[in-house]
């Protein structure tokens, strides 16, 4: 029987590596692509909690997924506006190494 | 199989072997919304994500022509750290999810009306969705739409190439 819980620590398993992508990974690119993971961990456990709160008249919680619907578009939005910065960057310094790039760095 | 491809992500020293498993990896992931009776948000994954974002992504490593990187002097202390951290952050999930009663607990059955819809339609929550999109959460829908436009603004600033 699949339980509330396997949904959870597949979303923790899964947030962890998003996690480990944009603390180990050198690439902007790679760093983007873990950001993603990380958003999708968070929708993943959103789904399963509002599956497993069902209403008197049987349906699931809705609010929910109007959640990740927004949270959706909101990672769209940001994923353009990171690329177009990596390409400006990557115009700029003809990189997308993170320690190439350390004009702000203290 | 989506922990896999999750992993393969960050593993792969090639971008464009990450970036198609990271496709990979959201088709699994909306396998799963499936699974969990939430058709609408599985549909919106495999069309937002695995069409439009990673469409964006291939499109930019093709553009910038990113090789897989060389193997630079890698800084092991910061690795280790990050990969301290990471590990933590999973043991204490691993600890708060056990000790929580509630996901012990298999998920309640749905309502047979809710599973099928009143037209004889296989699901309704696309309905259901779109009423409360435009009903209470009529207001922050319109923010999100001002958001989309000021990303793209943005984007379209960004990208410019300075002519003077």
């Amino acid at each position: 029987m699949i339980t509330l819980g396997d949904y959870l620590i597949v979303s923790g398993i899964l947030f962890s590596i998003g996690f480990a992508g944009v603390m180990l990974r050198r690439n902007i690119i790679i760093i983007l692509m873990a950001l993603e993971l990380m958003l999708n961990a968070a929708n993943l456990s959103l789904v399963a909690f509002s599956r497993f709160h069902v209403d008197p008249s049987g349906a699931p919680n809705y609010n929910a997924q109007v959640f990740i619907f927004f949270i959706i578009t909101v990672a769209a939005a940001e994923v353009a506006v990171g690329l177009a910065i990596v390409v400006a960057l990557y115009r700029l310094r003809q990189t997308t190494n993170v320690e190439d790039i350390t004009t702000l760095r203290f | 199989m989506m922990l896999v491809f999750g992993a393969a992500v960050i593993i792969n020293r090639n971008p464009v072997a990450s970036a198609l498993s990271l496709v990979v990896s959201f088709l699994a992931l909306a396998a799963l919304f499936i699974s969990l009776d939430a058709y609408f948000i599985g549909i919106i994954q495999v069309l937002v994500y695995a069409g439009a974002i990673m469409v964006l992504f291939l499109f930019i490593i093709m553009l910038l022509d990113l090789r897989a990187e060389e193997l630079r002097k890698i800084n092991w202390i910061a690795s280790a750290g990050g990969l301290a951290v990471a590990l933590a952050l999973t043991v204490q999930i691993f600890s708060v999810v056990g000790s929580f009663q509630a996901a012990k607990q298999p998920f309640p059955p749905l309502a047979r009306h809710v599973l099928s819809g009143a037209e004889g339609s296989t699901s309704d929550d696309v309905h259901r969705i779109g009423l409360l999109l435009f009903g209470n959460y009529n207001l922050p829908f319109q923010i999100i739409g001002i958001v989309i436009l000021v990303a793209t603004i943005g984007v379209v600033m960004l990208s410019r190439r300075e002519t003077r």
